[in-house]
């Protein structure tokens, strides 16, 4: 059995119009206190991927570690909650892209250390291998070291337990393709790419059991030591490139398939 | 001056319509938005909406209902859902949210409700069970799924619903056995029909022995014929099934909702069809109401995105300009005629949702009503009546007493009353029969006329089949929601009645007065309108109800149609009115206690006052026009009506300031961040 900790984050909903300003407490996003967020992607991927492993695993558990405005997790949890079960763990901070990953991994490492009766030798630690709002892919790696996990695995897609509890992990490396590694078992880091489970329905009975802990969670979550001015960013701007969004419809696959292939090749 | 930032949220909108602290509700809202913005609007995109016929694809909207918990919204958690109390808040803001995409979708997941309403309302304790739970999604079985079977093919029943052809006989009845019934009924636009596997129908009685018509529970395996019919030809709410189906059974006399009493050898049933139709529309209406105002709301952001885009991409223009950034809203008049489509929306949430939230504490005041009624030995309709009757002196003292300031009222004449459930429940439902049928007539009807101007601020863009949001399918389909469940005439008669009842008047006068104290400090919100405005409405209503024509007929008589019917419109805009800017006031109110919704709080309080005001001075004027027309055009030569006038002036002067608000609001809306693309496909 395992004991499963996913990391995530929230991020402002990609949807949204995203423009970097300075504040007096330094870089964030236009309004973000008031735009709508969602988990990161890359760490719902995780999640999806710990639930259903402790769905196979008789005895495993799930935790949900996330740095965040206690607030707007509350909502984003709305939504969360329904996809799989999990205990919350927060940590009450900022959830913005400009925070310093190594400070990010330090607060993590308090709120896991924190949790009652986890077992660090049973311990699955899962996140995101990137984050939708500045990803340094740095994160989980800091935070394994600090929790001395030292097999540790990145752009995870699969992972398959062996009978012995060993782990066999696929990682997408260069050029699209995978690199297939094995370890005896936990403890063991994964940062996850896109995994192989779609997104679950929104389940709102899963989601009214989770609430019974997540609701305590976020009363109880106390304030994470994150210093802002850890580091300084001298600019930012939004990536060069446009936005350049066409309307078609009723286009075959084909054709759309030759157009990237078209881009890509010139 | 800080003004709009961003589209509301969720946050803002769990404040307003008051279930911040309801994780079941608010689960509900993302389970649904999920459906909508994924599922249904992908089938609208592809044209699924372009077909009568109920199609594979089409089916597959059930199986994400059920997956994503919509279809258990309706049931008790020991019946498979996982909503404890009543659910009329949490059915609308499901229905809302669907209806953000497509009101069709909204419908084919509530027309299982509304079959399963009959049973839910009137039905025995073991019917209820066995049907809903028989309705509930579980990993090892298909749920159960239902029609509501009461409109005939015409001339039959249909806005007149006490006419039915549908009859029910008794077919065999064996010495000590359950009578076998015989049941014949066809039935004209019957929702949910490809895939019922049981229909509740209205049916009116072809057997001395039978002594009232019911509804009773039809199942596709019973002996005989459960023909679903040939697809209605509609020409909306496509992602529906509706059929007019043919039913020609043999049932056992169980079936009968409510179940029945056998009395000098007949089957008395509990409750007649009628009886069992009033308690499931009283309720289910509110939902309906809900879908055109959802898509008021849901046209904003399209509008806004369209307005500023318009003129990019060709050579009127370059990066950095004005026309580039702004476009049309450029221009004044484009972006107030859409304040004033927000505004209406606006107004119509908040007057759907705070009905719903009044059914929810209506419910379970209902079944103490029922539970100390019958204690007490009162018996039938007519006993209950009577007893209700009895208590109107103490029911008006109620509402007047829940006006009162808490600090400032008898506290403990206040619990003894609010511990009476038939004093409650008498207050309760006087207000609950005047704010169903009113949102249910002005959420639709005006809604419809609102949702065309949305159409018209796309231009030529806002009839195509590409106009984001789906905009002209939204108004096409507002047709359906102010038909279906009763049209416009039905909520206006039901109105007539209702408003004039003493214990609504009451509360009329306590609207008034409350309107007045807002004004006093929060003028801004167009409170001093709304109560001018309803304050030359209850002057109208007193005049109609002690004045006669030259004729010497009486004016306010709910026969008289021309009366009651521009009454009870002059009301509905003023009652939704009132209860947006009570709405704002909440927000102002609890908004500080959410770190996020304060951060922008001053901008969201100074557009919402804006458009509050314009409403308010919209619903004032509505009703200024039709309570002068009723006043002067009926007022006999020696009628009194001097108090009219400085009334109407009153009104009149109430609007100052509402030019510049509509500058503002106006303004806001060319400065809001709106997302970067739509959350649904096109």
């Amino acid at each position: 059995m395992f004991h499963i900790v996913v990391c995530g984050g929230i991020v402002p909903d990609p949807l949204q119009t995203l423009e970097p300003v300075k504040g007096p407490a330094g870089w964030g996003l236009k309004n973000e206190l008031m735009l709508p967020s969602i988990l990161d992607p890359w760490a719902s991927h995780a999640l999806y991927e710990a639930a259903h492993l402790a769905k196979a695993v008789p005895g495993s558990k799930v935790w949900l570690v996330s740095l965040g405005p206690k607030a707007k997790l509350q909502q984003v949890m709305m939504t969360v909650a329904q996809k799989a079960p999990f205990e919350l763990v927060v940590a009450d901070g900022p959830a913005g892209g400009f925070v310093d990953s190594f400070e990010v991994a330090e607060a993590l490492f308090a709120a896991i250390s924190g949790i009652a009766g986890l077992d660090a030798s049973k311990l699955l630690l899962f996140g995101g291998w990137q984050s939708a709002s500045r990803g340094s892919g740095s994160t989980l790696q800091i935070l394994g070291e600090k929790l001395g996990i030292t097999d540790q695995f990145q752009g995870v897609d699969k992972l398959t337990v062996g009978a012995d509890g060993s782990l066999e992990v696929m990682e997408r490396i260069e050029g699209g393709a995978y690199q297939i590694s094995t370890c005896t078992g936990a403890p063991a880091a994964l940062g996850w790419a896109t995994g192989e489970l779609p997104e679950p329905p929104n389940n709102p009975q899963v989601g009214m059991a989770n609430m019974r802990l997540v609701m305590p969670a976020l009363q109880k979550a106390k304030p994470a030591a994150v210093n802002a001015a850890a580091i300084d960013y001298q600019s930012v701007t939004l990536p060069a490139q446009k936005r350049e969004t066409r309307v078609v419809k009723d286009t075959p696959v084909d054709v759309i398939a030759q157009e990237i292939i078209d881009w890509l090749a010139s | 001056m800080e003004t709009l930032r961003t589209l509301p949220g969720d946050d803002v909108r769990q404040i307003m319509w008051r279930y911040a602290d309801r994780f079941d509700l608010q689960m509900a809202v993302q389970s649904a938005r999920g459906v909508a913005r994924g599922v249904v609007a992908r089938m609208v995109a592809d044209g699924v909406r372009h077909s009568h016929e109920w199609t594979e694809q089409k089916d597959s909207l059930l199986k994400a209902f059920d997956e994503a918990g919509i279809t258990a919204v309706f049931l008790d958690p020991h019946q498979g859902g996982f909503i404890e109390g009543p659910k009329n808040m949490a059915l609308s803001l499901v229905a809302f949210e669907l209806s953000w995409v497509d009101a069709g979708a909204a419908t084919c997941s509530l027309a299982n409700n509304l079959a399963l309403s009959p049973i839910h309302e009137r039905g025995t304790t073991e019917q209820r069970d066995h049907y809903m739970t028989l309705c509930a999604p579980s990993p090892d079985r298909a749920p159960w799924r239902g029609a509501f079977a009461l409109t005939e093919p015409i001339p039959y029943v249909g806005v007149d619903t006490g006419v039915l052809t549908g009859k029910v006989r008794i077919d065999s009845w064996e010495e000590g056995q359950e009578p076998i019934l015989h049941v014949e009924k066809r039935g004209r636009f019957i929702t949910g029909m490809d895939f019922a596997n049981y229909a509740t129908a209205a049916v009116d009685t072809a057997d001395p022995r039978i002594k009232s018509s019911c509804i009773i529970i039809l199942e596709e395996t019973d002996p005989g014929l459960f023909d679903r019919g040939a697809p209605t030809l509609k020409m909306v709410h496509q992602l529906s099934s509706t059929r007019d189906p043919v039913f020609n059974l043999k049932v056992p006399a169980s079936r009968i909702i409510g179940g029945y009493t056998v009395k000098d050898g007949c089957i008395v049933p509990n409750y007649s069809h009628s009886e069992v139709i009033a308690a499931v529309f009283h309720r289910t209406r509110v939902p309906v109401a809900l879908m055109t105002t959802a898509k008021l709301l849901s046209a904003i952001e399209p509008v806004i995105r369209y307005q500023r885009t318009r003129f990019r991409g060709g050579d009127a223009c370059g990066e950095g300009s004005p026309k580039y950034d702004l476009g049309l809203q450029q221009k004044q008049d484009a972006v107030i005629r859409l304040a004033d489509v927000w505004a209406a929306g606006e107004a119509g949430a908040s007057l759907g949702f705070a009905t719903a939230r009044l059914f929810d504490q209506l419910d379970p005041t209902e079944k103490a009503k029922d539970a100390a009624l019958a204690k007490a030995g009162v018996v039938g309709v007519r006993g209950q009546m009577v007893a209700l009757k009895k208590v109107q002196p103490q029911a008006i003292e109620y509402v007047n007493l829940l006006f009162v300031p808490e600090a400032e009222r008898d506290a403990a004449r206040f619990t003894a009353l609010d511990a009476d459930p038939v004093v409650k429940f008498q207050a309760l439902e006087a207000e609950a029969g005047v704010l169903c049928p009113a949102c249910k007539l002005w959420n639709t009807g005006h809604g419809a006329t609102v949702m065309r101007e949305a159409v018209a601020l796309m231009g030529g863009y806002g009839i195509t089949e590409d106009c984001p949001g789906f905009l002209f399918h939204k108004w096409n389909d507002t047709q359906l929601e102010a038909t279906y469940e009763g049209p416009e005439c039905v909520q206006r008669r039901q109105l007539g009645i209702t408003m004039a009842s003493e214990i609504f008047q009451a509360y009329v006068v306590n609207y008034i007065a409350e309107m007045d104290r807002v004004a006093a400090t929060h003028l801004e919100t167009g409170a001093g309108s709304v109560a001018a405005g309803l304050r030359l409405w209850k002057q109208t209503f007193d005049f109609l109800c002690a004045n006669k024509d030259a004729d010497g007929k009486k004016l306010y008589h709910s026969n008289r149609q021309a009366v009651t019917f521009p009454l009870a419109d002059a009301l509905c805009p003023l009652l939704a009115s009132r209860l947006f800017i009570l709405d704002v006031l909440e927000l102002a109110a609890k908004g500080p206690e959410n770190p996020m919704v304060a951060e922008g709080l001053e901008g969201y309080m100074a557009f919402f006052n804006d458009i509050a005001r314009m409403q308010a001075a919209r619903a004032a004027g509505e009703a200024a026009r039709l309570c002068s027309g009723l006043v002067h055009g009926y007022a006999t030569p020696d009628a009194d009506v001097a108090a009219f006038g400085p009334l109407r002036q009153a009104l009149d002067t109430s609007l100052a300031g509402l030019g510049l608000a509509r500058e503002r609001a106006g303004a806001a809306l060319t400065q809001v961040m709106i997302p970067e693309a739509l959350d649904y496909p096109m």
